[in-house]
């Protein structure tokens, strides 16, 4: 008899739990609702307009699905950000966001409940370039079109992505290469001079990593005095970074250069590097390149840490509504955008650009 | 005998909770996000496909707690599957089928190894597959650290290789009728869980698992052979995995590194949503069904809401995991009082 008012008692509680837990999770959902309503009964109309004529509802809220890698780098936070600001309700779109936690098969999930949702776009940030040809072909039965965004895809059927809005990871990989040529012609008039460069790379597989490593490789072996010693992965972040610089500096002590495929990892291998009571930046013994350019990578070099820091802009969201636009008209695009970059490096008026900045 | 009653009770009714936990939850999606089609047959088949994988693994950790061990190498394990299957077809050039037969045998050879160090060599479940898991990641990486993407025509036939249902069509938006649909890789987990099913309740092999178990001195009092029985349970348990992360391979169609991390713990997390105690002798294969379906759930949930942090599904899935480690030990705890 106990027994029974207990177990009455414990779903009770569980009830009221889970209650409370739905709610919490769905704090938005009225106001979420509510949007999708009346974007609902915009379409409605929209469709007994488009019968008489395609004349353009402006009140025709665009909902877009953006499957996003994660959170694991500033980038990545600023590239959220532009996709968060641009596709607001006051430009006539609905967003729906998903972040991965760096996991394809939660990618490949939330592309499959965008579908469901019948979002008119979705944007995918590819955590990985392969194994989405099942789930786009879903899509594209659905009639959904998906536009890239950051990496590239590889897949035996292009139409399964109307376009692709990224950097040119090569031309940045390039254009570290091209920088360290030029600074190490300044700093020394000895061209032959044994120079020795780890890298630490991003996750393995990712279309920045692959290009970026492939870019710097290219002007490597025009140099048959740059000697890279170790490339390993410190998966884009911070700790990782620090972690296998850590390594690097116990196994080799004569490093010269650290290339860092993105900035959160050349923080951390800074962090390593001044713990082992080494110097790093233009006046140090260690040369820093990294790459995405961040807010934080601008507050590095000025404080004389980081040497250079190639630009790959995060801002895709104004490139990926340019797109939709023309979607929206029925217009064609082209498959590949690449975004506008440069470099920034410690000669610069650095504290002129950074506050010009949006990220 | 009353108490034994009793305990039978206990078991079926962490069971029920489960189920009809999943029901509510699923009720709660349909009346928040109806308007947004939550309420799609699709949705709830896309459960079963992103799931696949993990119902298999998550089967044969139901059978690994209830003999009273674990075993954490089951996501390594799985990235391994993935990029073997992917080495064998991509770069060896060798056909599915067999490229699919390499990869049963390691799973039975990794199943094996384990098993025997755990079994004979009385060895914690937990050190050994702990070992296992670095191994099976570090070979991962070993073989390519490049993810190696499957082209394999046959393999990719069978992951492309959707199975409409002509039942519940639904005009989308777009004006074109879309009928659900599910892919082989469901109807293969389904098999295996009801396969398990049958081997762990009406076999005499799954009687002695519960039995060892509950409490191995007792099941050696009763002439079982522990050894044997737990060995067995480690291998059938790699040949699961083997099988479970052909599946996840079939949804994400290469080999790389980074695959299935912390996949151990969704197996876990369902076996124990869906009833199974951790100190061994109770659980349920398809209570660890309901337990991976309330996970995709939460997963839908958090999709579907659309502005929520992800890192909120494990927030969700931390509470109903506490409170069903609490539920457990309350029953576990009226059980001892009563006797």
């Amino acid at each position: 008899m106990i027994k029974r008012g207990l177990s009455l008692f414990v779903s009770a509680v569980m009830l009221t739990m889970f209650a409370l837990t739905g709610c919490g999770g769905g704090t938005k959902a009225p106001e979420e609702s509510k949007a999708v309503e009346s974007s609902e009964t915009a379409s409605e109309s929209k469709s007994e307009e488009a019968k008489s004529e395609e004349s353009k509802d402006a009140s025709k809220v665009i909902v877009v699905g953006y499957a996003q890698v994660g959170a694991e780098s500033d980038w990545r936070t600023a590239n959220t950000e532009s996709f968060k600001s641009t596709f607001v309700p006051e430009n006539g779109y609905e967003l729906i966001f998903n972040d991965a936690q760096q996991k394809q098969e939660n990618q490949i999930k939330a592309i499959r409940d965008f579908i469901q949702q019948e979002v008119d776009y979705i944007v995918l940030a590819p955590v990985v370039e392969t194994g989405w040809d099942t789930v786009l072909q879903e899509a594209k039965d659905a009639g959904i079109p998906v536009i890239l965004s950051d990496r590239m895809i590889k897949t035996s059927d292009d139409s399964l992505y109307t376009a692709l809005v990224c950097g040119d990871f090569i031309k940045e990989g390039e254009t570290a290469g091209h920088w360290l040529e030029e600074y190490l012609r300044s700093k020394s008039a000895d061209n032959d001079k044994k120079i020795n460069i780890v890298t630490l790379q991003g996750t393995i597989g990712a279309s920045a990593q692959v290009g970026r490593t492939d870019g710097f490789a290219n002007i490597l072996a025009q140099h048959p005095n740059w000697n890279m010693l170790a490339k390993q992965t410190g998966e884009f972040t911070q700790s990782k970074g620090q972690e296998v610089m850590e390594s690097f500096l116990k196994q080799f002590d004569d490093i010269d250069v650290v290339v860092a495929e993105n900035d959160n990892m050349a923080f951390g291998a800074i962090d390593a590097i001044k713990a082992a009571g080494k110097t790093c930046g233009p006046n140090g013994d260690i040369t820093v390149i990294s790459f995405d350019a961040v807010k934080a990578a601008f507050d590095a070099m000025i404080a004389g840490d980081l040497n250079a820091s190639i630009e790959c802009s995060p801002l895709h969201g104004p490139r990926v509504a340019e797109i939709i636009q023309k979607l929206e008209k029925g217009e064609t695009v082209d498959k590949i955008q690449y975004v506008d970059e440069s470099y920034f490096d410690t000669s610069m008026d650095l504290e002129k650009i950074k506050a010009g900045r949006a990220y | 005998m009353k108490d034994k009653l009793k305990n039978i009770d206990n078991k079926a009714f962490l069971l029920y909770m489960t189920i009809v936990l999943f029901i509510i939850m699923y009720g709660i999606g349909v009346v928040m996000f109806g308007n947004k089609g939550f309420q799609k047959p699709q949705v709830f088949l896309n459960l079963f496909i992103s799931n696949a994988g993990l119902i298999v693994i998550a089967t044969g950790m139901t059978m690994v707690i209830i003999s009273g061990g674990i075993d954490i190498s089951v996501g390594s394990f799985v990235a391994l599957t993935c990029m073997v299957l992917a080495y064998l077809m991509e770069k060896i050039k060798i056909n599915a089928p067999s490229a699919i037969a390499v990869v049963i045998i390691i799973g039975l050879i990794f199943g094996l190894v384990q098993g025997i160090l755990i079994s004979y060599l009385n060895i914690q479940p937990f050190i050994v597959t702990l070992a296992g898991m670095f191994f099976a990641r570090g070979m991962t990486a070993i073989i390519s650290q490049e993810m190696i993407s499957i082209t394999n025509e046959t393999f990719l036939s069978w992951a492309n290789k959707k199975i409409t249902i002509p039942l519940f069509g639904i005009v989308n938006k777009k004006g074109a009728v879309v009928y659900p649909y599910i892919y082989p890789t469901v109807i293969v987990a389904l098999i295996i869980l009801v396969l398990m099913f049958i081997l762990l309740k009406y076999t005499k092999f799954g009687r002695s698992v519960y039995a060892v178990g509950g409490n191995e001195q007792s099941a050696l009092l009763l002439g079982l052979n522990v050894k044997k029985i737990k060995l067995q349970v480690y291998v059938l348990n790699g040949l699961l995995c083997s099988i479970g992360g052909f599946l996840f391979c079939l949804n994400t169609c290469a080999g790389f590194v980074e695959q299935a991390k912390g996949f151990e713990m969704e197996a876990i997390a369902g076996a124990v949503i869906g009833g199974t105690l951790l100190t061994g002798g109770v659980g349920n294969v398809f209570g660890s069904l309901f337990g991976v379906l309330i996970k995709g759930t939460i997963e839908a949930f958090v999709s579907f809401q659309g502005t929520l942090s992800s890192w909120w599904t494990k927030i969700i899935i931390a509470a109903i995991l506490a409170f069903f480690i609490i539920l457990q030990s309350i029953l576990a705890m009226s059980k001892r009082g009563k006797k």
